[in-house]
């Protein structure tokens, strides 16, 4: 059986859809399609890929317009007596076919402040910590960085406010580093400011295209927008700090 | 002319997994300008792929391990071919360098007292691996990235080294390419430390992605240096075999860890069949010793499913061709029987085996907790690589190191697993440390302008041929013959057809041909990977014919045992005067004896 892809060939300056039709087989996720391609028509496709196993997040790409792994999107749940339409990822500044310059998260989670343990619980340098009080943070870091959570955010992808906020996956990178039992930073302020948490108005998108099925605003965002919340807006701790400030 | 960007660090990474990050982490702690390369984008590196856990007799879960114990089953998973000093090292600084990364953030699992918790593994005696679920190598990665991001490394991501320069003998820096506009990238360097992992996609049925294409190995290849071990090639046992899209991805060991079976179509424990002398003591001979193992029973000995991995994988393809195989040429490897043990079963599968779970029930629609997966031996990891000094991870030629994958010595003729992780930490630090030193002693060489022109000219060629094949199809051409002809049992024959292969593959890549422009060209990239692919296909090849016995990964059938005469020593692979490539043997160096005595006392 045959099914035919509409991929998206061109770069920064141009580019249009071509149709390529590629024989399928039994089990096939939508980058073996795209792979078969290449190799037998389009040997110039640019495409990102590692692991092909959902666990190195680097074939994100648009699926009939849902962000989406490649990888790990099998034909089989696709409609098939349509073209499978493919497309690179929109919040992010093409460079060609279905490659975007993601560069931009990179630098973001560079101004987060980093990882700061307390002093170590035990002689040899050593903590502990029970299971239970790590198991949230766990899942905070199966995040992949696939960046398919900044992708879907209509904050970055709509109103492109990529200097203002930094995106779900970051907010998810600094719930885990706030969350860590040993971590002793203080990120509270740059997640009002810099980070600009008050944009994101818990759509949920992110949590629903997330590959690894991290609960992304429920566990990560909004307890991160209860501590910013609690910080700068709880009417009693405002008027202690004006109090403060007057008595210094 | 070409134009191409210059840049100038004390020391070069090439390459960006564990060895790599770890490696420039610690040249920049010692105060030196370092540059890390990566092939692909920074953490998506194959180390991402790791599941199983970082071996390091940390003695949380069982404090009759130490160093000892752990340089002992180090050397007999070898086979007694490792380079000793490296196994010693290697053992002794591992806890040390997985209690670092809980310093930089990393969350392992945890035992009740609130430790890092240990898991058992195959050819481990104790439960030595620090884990994360099975996905331990993400967590080692991004803890690495994260860390690394704040000590002023400059990373120039998806960039490919092609070519390495020397200024007479020694290194002096390095040619690479951008993906995203194709230009040149020129590195001079004091120091280059090569961390380019494996040769996997030398090979058709593989778990390593893309990348694995044997750069490091071929370039320093080309630069003068030795290759050892190139016969050892690691298939892993347990392999996803179906649906066919899916062949050859990795299903951790951390299954047979947490009690997981392999069972032939009989429904029978093949595993229990043979048993190997080196492990006869240390091995259950019934199913319920080894259940109890699993489950921590200190008592217990080890189920032959955790049995080193060059073992399982023979023992699978032998019940494959005897006809006692799986639906799809496979066996079948069981976690979901633990329910007739524990309570909850599914829920612990889920917690202890997360991505197991969501791979099979995405990629096969199979609910692992209820039924068995379907399994066979994939191309997985290379124990040979650069032959390097044990303490410095200088490799022969002066100023070039290596190290993890790229590097040989410390696994021998096959490497446990958890191995591979804690090899990346403990030999990437020292090579950043030795390199780090290097860079500071020595001033930058000089690089020959004409060299590097020559060296453009010849990347750009296959744009200007207006015939000849097309890459992708080289590369699947050499990865057919490799699969069938050099794969897990070999013979003289067909390992000698194997060299015919490659010479008319060589001629058919000095012609491929590449459609379209230099921007993200994969065709392009594919072209330039085959080079090193053909080279380390062929370092295997030539290694393979010389050693006419069968030890760890390396099996002949027309030389099924061990030959103590002939076999023990290493296969030195080297560039000749001429270009020609030369096989050495060379002795293995006499052990220390407080060494010898360790080996003795835990046998």
């Amino acid at each position: 059986m045959k099914a035919d892809f509409q991929i998206w060939r061109g770069n920064a300056s141009g580019g249009k859809f071509e149709t390529y039709s590629t024989e399928i087989a039994e089990g096939m996720v939508v980058l073996d399609a795209v792979h078969q391609i290449q190799a037998a028509h389009a040997n110039d496709l640019a495409v990102r890929w590692n692991c092909k196993a959902g666990k190195c997040g680097s074939c994100s790409a648009e699926i009939n317009g849902i962000p989406k792994l490649m990888c790990m999107t099998r034909l089989s749940e696709l409609p098939l007596n349509k073209p499978v339409l493919l497309q690179p990822m929109k919040a992010f500044p093409l460079i060609k076919d279905l490659v975007t310059d993601v560069s931009w998260n990179f630098t973001v989670k560079k101004k987060i402040k980093k990882f700061k343990p307390r002093p170590p619980d035990a002689q040899d340098g050593t903590w502990r910590m029970l299971q239970q009080d790590i198991d949230r943070v766990q899942e905070f870091r199966k995040c992949i960085e696939c960046f398919l959570c900044q992708d879907v955010c209509h904050v970055l992808r709509e109103h492109q406010l990529h200097a203002a906020f930094i995106g779900p996956r970051f907010l998810v990178h600094v719930a885990a580093l706030e969350m860590h039992p040993l971590d002793i930073e203080d990120r509270v302020e740059e997640l009002k400011k810099a980070n600009g948490i008050g944009y994101c108005n818990i759509t949920k998108c992110c949590t629903t295209v997330c590959p690894e099925d991290i609960t992304i605003t429920d566990n990560a965002i909004i307890p991160l927008k209860e501590r910013v919340a609690d910080r700068f807006y709880d009417p009693l701790k405002k008027l202690f700090r004006i109090f403060r400030s007057i008595n210094k | 002319m070409s134009s191409f960007d210059t840049y100038n660090y004390d020391v070069l990474v090439i390459g960006a997994g564990g060895a790599g990050l770890r490696a420039a982490i610690e040249a920049t702690a010692n105060g030196v300008s370092v540059a890390l390369i990566c092939k692909s984008l920074l953490g998506k590196a194959h180390t991402v792929m790791a599941e199983g856990g970082i071996a390091a007799a940390l003695s949380n879960v069982d404090e009759r391990d130490n160093w000892r114990v752990h340089f002992a089953d180090t050397m007999r998973g070898g086979q007694y071919l490792n380079d000793w000093r490296m196994a010693e090292l290697h053992a002794k600084e591992a806890p040390d360098r997985v209690r670092e990364l809980e310093a930089w953030g990393a969350l392992f699992d945890r035992t009740k007292d609130g430790r890092i918790l240990q898991r058992n593994f195959g050819g481990h005696k104790y439960p030595r691996l620090a884990h994360v679920g099975d996905r331990t190598g993400l967590e080692m990665i991004r803890t690495l990235q994260d860390h690394g991001i704040h000590q002023g490394i400059d990373v120039h991501m998806e960039c490919t080294i092609i070519n390495l320069l020397k200024d007479g003998e020694r290194v002096a820096g390095a040619l690479g390419y951008e993906r995203e506009k194709g230009q040149f990238k020129l590195f001079r360097a004091k120091a280059i430390v090569i961390a380019t992992g494996g040769i996997g996609r030398a090979y058709k049925i593989t778990s390593n992605s893309w990348e694995y294409t044997g750069d490091g190995h071929s370039l320093a290849y080309h630069a003068g240096a030795e290759l050892m071990d190139m016969e050892f090639v690691q298939f892993h046992p347990t392999g996803m075999v179906w649906p066919p899209s899916v062949r050859g991805i990795l299903v951790t060991e951390g299954v047979r860890g947490e009690g997981g079976i392999l069972l032939n179509r009989e429904h029978k424990r093949f595993m229990f069949n043979e048993i190997p002398e080196l492990y006869r003591l240390q091995t259950a001979d019934n199913e319920e010793e080894g259940w109890k193992y699993t489950q921590g029973d200190r008592l217990a000995k080890r189920p032959p499913e955790l049995l080193t991995r060059d073992h399982v994988a023979r023992c699978i393809v032998r019940e494959i061709k005897e006809g006692r195989g799986s639906p799809h040429n496979g066996v079948f490897l069981d976690i979901s029987w633990i329910k007739t043990k524990i309570p909850n079963a599914a829920e612990h599968i889920k917690k202890k085996l997360p991505s197991m779970y969501h791979q099979f029930k995405k990629l096969a629609d199979i609910d692992i907790t209820k039924e068995a997966m379907e399994v066979g031996p994939t191309t997985h990891y290379m124990m040979g690589g650069i032959r390097v000094n044990a303490d410095t991870q200088m490799s022969t030629v002066p100023g070039l190191f290596a190290a993890g994958e790229a590097a040989a010595g410390l696994h021998g003729a096959n490497r446990l697993g958890g191995n591979s992780l804690s090899d990346l930490l403990v030999f990437g630090k020292r090579a950043g440390e030795f390199a780090a030193r290097f860079a500071k002693e020595n001033s930058q060489g000089v690089i020959d302008d004409r060299k590097v022109e020559a060296f453009v000219q010849q990347a750009l060629e296959p744009f200007e041929r207006t015939a000849g094949d097309n890459p992708f199809q080289v590369q699947y051409d050499l990865q057919d013959a490799m699969q069938d002809l050099v794969g897990i049992v070999r013979k003289e024959d067909e390992l000698v057809k194997a060299m015919h292969e490659l010479k008319k593959l060589r001629e058919r890549f000095s012609k491929v041909r590449v459609i379209g422009n230099r921007e993200y060209n994969t065709g392009w990239h594919t072209a330039l990977d085959l080079q090193h692919l053909l080279t380390v296909s062929e370092a295997i090849t030539r290694a393979a014919i010389e050693r006419k016995e069968s030890r760890g990964a390396h099996f002949r059938e027309d030389h099924p045992q061990k030959d103590e005469h002939s076999g023990n020593c290493n296969l030195i692979i080297v560039k000749g005067e001429d270009g020609q490539m030369l096989v050495k043997r060379m002795p293995l160096r006499d052990m220390r004896p407080d060494l010898i005595q360790i080996i003795d006392e835990m046998k």
